[in-house]
């Protein structure tokens, strides 16, 4: 189970893994497993669509899908727009919800994730969006602001509908809290490299292999990394080191100057055969 | 400024203690949902507000600022000819405007500013409406050498370009942000987006008694010397309490500062007046709690009543003032609103354009947009009051930034003319 080339044939069934099965998990040489993020509507559904085959024949293996907000105020300038143009085009989140059950049906060989922030899981019902989630299929959530300590009970739904709720830990998180957080998140410690939004360029050295290190010393899951991966350069940096390359902004960077044969070149600098 | 016996702390945290909370929630209002880069952010300002909580040298260099240099205590004027015009109540009007820089923002900026310094931050970064907050902002930042970058709406910036003007004369960055509604919680947005990747030599002068705990503690604390020192005052003029207290609603720093000291006594009645707009199914507006519009959510650090629609997505504000135009409020007031404690009301456009010509003919007052809507919101009532009622209207800034705003609501054609003339004057200067 190295990427999603070798998975393509695997039924949806699948989908029902816990999270963590699916990641090898082993930092032990094999081939870093990617992670891709999309925004629902943007540009629009029919790209998203083209974009996640594109993730599934270049043998991503994670994908991340943002629903929008109309605050989404841990994301940068690129990912600011497309939130806000999404919405501008009538983006809801019975589409996004529609949508995803879609793909989750079409691409078995991906693992589907979704990333918003708590107000569009709040007004949908915490415990209802988790269901439609479990539902469709949707392994993980990545809820930026769903502060841990004052999200008690959107963290029991996910357990409750082995739904992975995902947590976030930086370089500035302590290591008692990184304790904390490594034990309620689900799945796997998603790693922001550095301060900062989205979007700008992070450079990969000796603090970003420290940071790993201490996450990797407490950390019970696999670990993915994430904020200002953009190269393939950055990818190799951290293989052997973290389970998941997460590549958000820089994808979509691409797509908005290459479109989609950009996007399918890009993919496969980064990601190895 | 303050009475005599009690020490500066004493008295602030009296008045402020409560009704603020440590823990952050009012109700089922507050709480932080910060992202995971900004817990130290908070958790360095929770360790060092509560520290200064008890430092009884910090708040008498904070009341020195606030007396010597801001010109604290401000007075409480007692409206005679406006209270003749209409018969019925005694109206006070708590003058903020008379701060320096103009609003009770000023009481708030210097007492975050000074905590940056304490914190031994070098650089702070605000958020503005109407200007008046990052102007204080800026000239705090300027009086205690730190620097300032300050986020506005580009809309906003368009509505009170004097404030602009002022802010980078201070030293100011000013960076105007072009998205969304380009108004109050975009700035907010834009600020935080800064602040996570500055914490580390970077405060945020939060402006409002809004956003993640400590935010509505931190701001209460430092607006509550505006009813202390009004309580005082109507005891001395009158030996009795107000019959009522209004204040205008943003985010709810004024409204908050102005009844902290009444809200023990459970027979004055607080007021808070938001922004109609263009009235009630406009969707034209930013009265959240008036016209019953506001949905409990999490946006932008904490849980409150929003403006939003079904899917959780902010709605579009409106208001004539740009401070009102803000798509959330306070916890600390939603909670009090759902207690029955602040009665909400709101006051549009044309009511708030009536009621300034009434307030400058009839008093010779000249209040921001902003805080014209308290009064609007008091003349609204006051044909149910009697003459041995007592009004106190606290007018939280003073509306010289208005100038451009006020002669178009009024179709001021002398005034649109001497700007033509002006207009002209620069473009022949350039040729
Ligand atoms: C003069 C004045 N009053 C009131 C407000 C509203 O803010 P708040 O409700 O926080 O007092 C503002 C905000 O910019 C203002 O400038």
């Amino acid at each position: 189970m190295m990427n999603g080339k070798h998975l393509s044939g695997e039924k949806p069934g699948n989908s029902k893994m816990r999270l963590a099965e699916r990641i090898t998990g082993s930092p032990s040489g094999q081939p870093i497993q990617i992670m891709t993020h999309q925004i629902l509507g943007y540009p629009d559904f029919d790209t998203n669509y083209e974009m996640i085959r594109l993730f599934q024949e270049s043998g991503a293996r994670f994908v991340e899908l943002q629903l929008p907000f109309s605050e989404p105020i841990a994301d940068g300038p690129v990912f600011l727009h497309a939130n806000q143009a999404s919405l501008a085009s009538g983006t809801t989140t019975k589409q996004c919800l529609e949508f995803a059950e879609r793909v989750v049906t079409d691409f078995p060989g991906l693992s589907f994730l979704f990333m918003t922030y708590y107000n569009v899981v709040i007004q949908y019902g915490i415990e209802e969006f988790v269901k439609a989630c479990a539902a469709i299929g949707i392994q993980g959530l990545i809820v930026p602001d769903a502060y841990p300590e004052e999200s008690q009970e959107f963290m029991e739904a996910c357990r409750q509908n082995g739904v992975e709720p995902i947590l976030i830990v930086t370089p500035y998180t302590s290591s008692e809290r990184l304790v904390y957080l490594s034990a309620v998140t689900g799945g796997f410690l998603y790693c922001a490299a550095r301060k900062g939004v989205t979007g700008t360029k992070t450079s990969f050295g000796k603090e970003t292999e420290a940071f790993i290190t201490r996450v990797r010393s407490i950390a019970r899951t696999p670990i993915a990394v994430g904020f200002g991966i953009q190269s393939d350069q950055d990818v190799r940096f951290l293989e052997g080191k973290c389970d998941i390359a997460i590549i958000g902004t820089q994808i979509l960077t691409v797509l908005e100057q290459e479109g989609l044969s950009g996007v399918k070149r890009f993919l496969k600098t980064i990601i190895p055969a | 400024m303050m009475s005599g016996h009690k020490t500066v702390f004493q008295t602030i945290s009296a008045a402020a203690e409560a009704l603020v909370k440590d823990d952050g929630y009012y109700g089922n209002y507050g709480g932080s949902f910060i992202p995971e880069i900004l817990v130290p952010a908070f958790a360095e300002i929770k360790e060092h507000f509560a520290a200064i909580k008890q430092d009884e040298a910090f708040w008498q260099e904070y009341c020195s600022l606030l007396a010597d240099y801001s010109g604290r205590p401000t007075p409480l004027t007692y409206a005679d000819r406006l209270t003749d015009y209409f018969g019925r109540a005694k109206i006070y009007v708590k003058r903020e405007d008379l701060n320096h820089t103009g609003a009770h923002k000023l009481n708030n900026a210097l007492g975050q500013v000074l905590l940056a310094k304490k914190m031994g931050k070098t650089r702070v970064i605000a958020e503005t409406g109407a200007g008046q907050h990052g102007v204080a902002t800026a000239t705090a930042a300027a009086k205690l050498g730190l620097t300032a970058t300050i986020y506005m709406g580009r809309e906003d910036m368009e509505r009170q370009y004097s404030n602009v003007f002022w802010m980078k004369r201070l030293g100011a960055e000013v960076i105007a942000v072009d998205y969304g509604s380009r108004t109050l919680k975009d700035a907010i947005n834009e600020a935080l987006r800064d602040w996570v990747s500055s914490f580390e030599t970077t405060h945020y002068v939060l402006g409002t008694a809004s956003g993640a705990h400590p935010f509505p503690a931190i701001v209460s604390y430092f607006q509550a010397v505006i009813g202390i020192e009004a309580k005082e005052q109507i005891l001395r003029a009158e030996g009795r309490l107000p019959s009522r207290v209004y204040a205008c609603v943003g985010g709810g720093s004024n409204a908050l500062g102005v009844f902290q000291a009444f809200y023990p006594h459970g027979d004055v009645e607080l007021v808070g007046v938001e922004a109609g707009g263009e009235g009630q199914g406009s969707g034209r507006h930013a009265a959240r709690i008036a016209y019953g519009e506001g949905k409990a959510g999490v946006a932008q650090g904490f849980k409150t009543l929003f403006l939003q629609n079904n899917d959780g997505q902010m709605k579009d504000t409106y208001s004539l003032a740009a401070g009102l135009d803000y798509v959330g409020v306070s916890p600390i007031l939603a909670d009090l609103s759902e207690r029955g404690r602040v009665r909400f009301t709101a006051a549009t456009d044309t009511e708030v354009v009536e009621a300034l010509e009434i307030i400058m003919k009839t008093e010779g007052l000249i209040p921001a947009l902003e805080s014209t809507h308290a009064f609007a919101g008091a003349f609204n009532d006051i044909t149910e009051s009697s003459g041995s009622d007592i009004f106190i209207i606290n007018m939280s800034g003073r509306g010289d930034k208005d100038i451009f705003n006020v002669a178009e609501g009024l179709q001021d054609d002398e005034w649109k003319a001497f700007i033509r003339r002006k207009a002209r004057q620069f473009e022949n200067a350039a040729r």
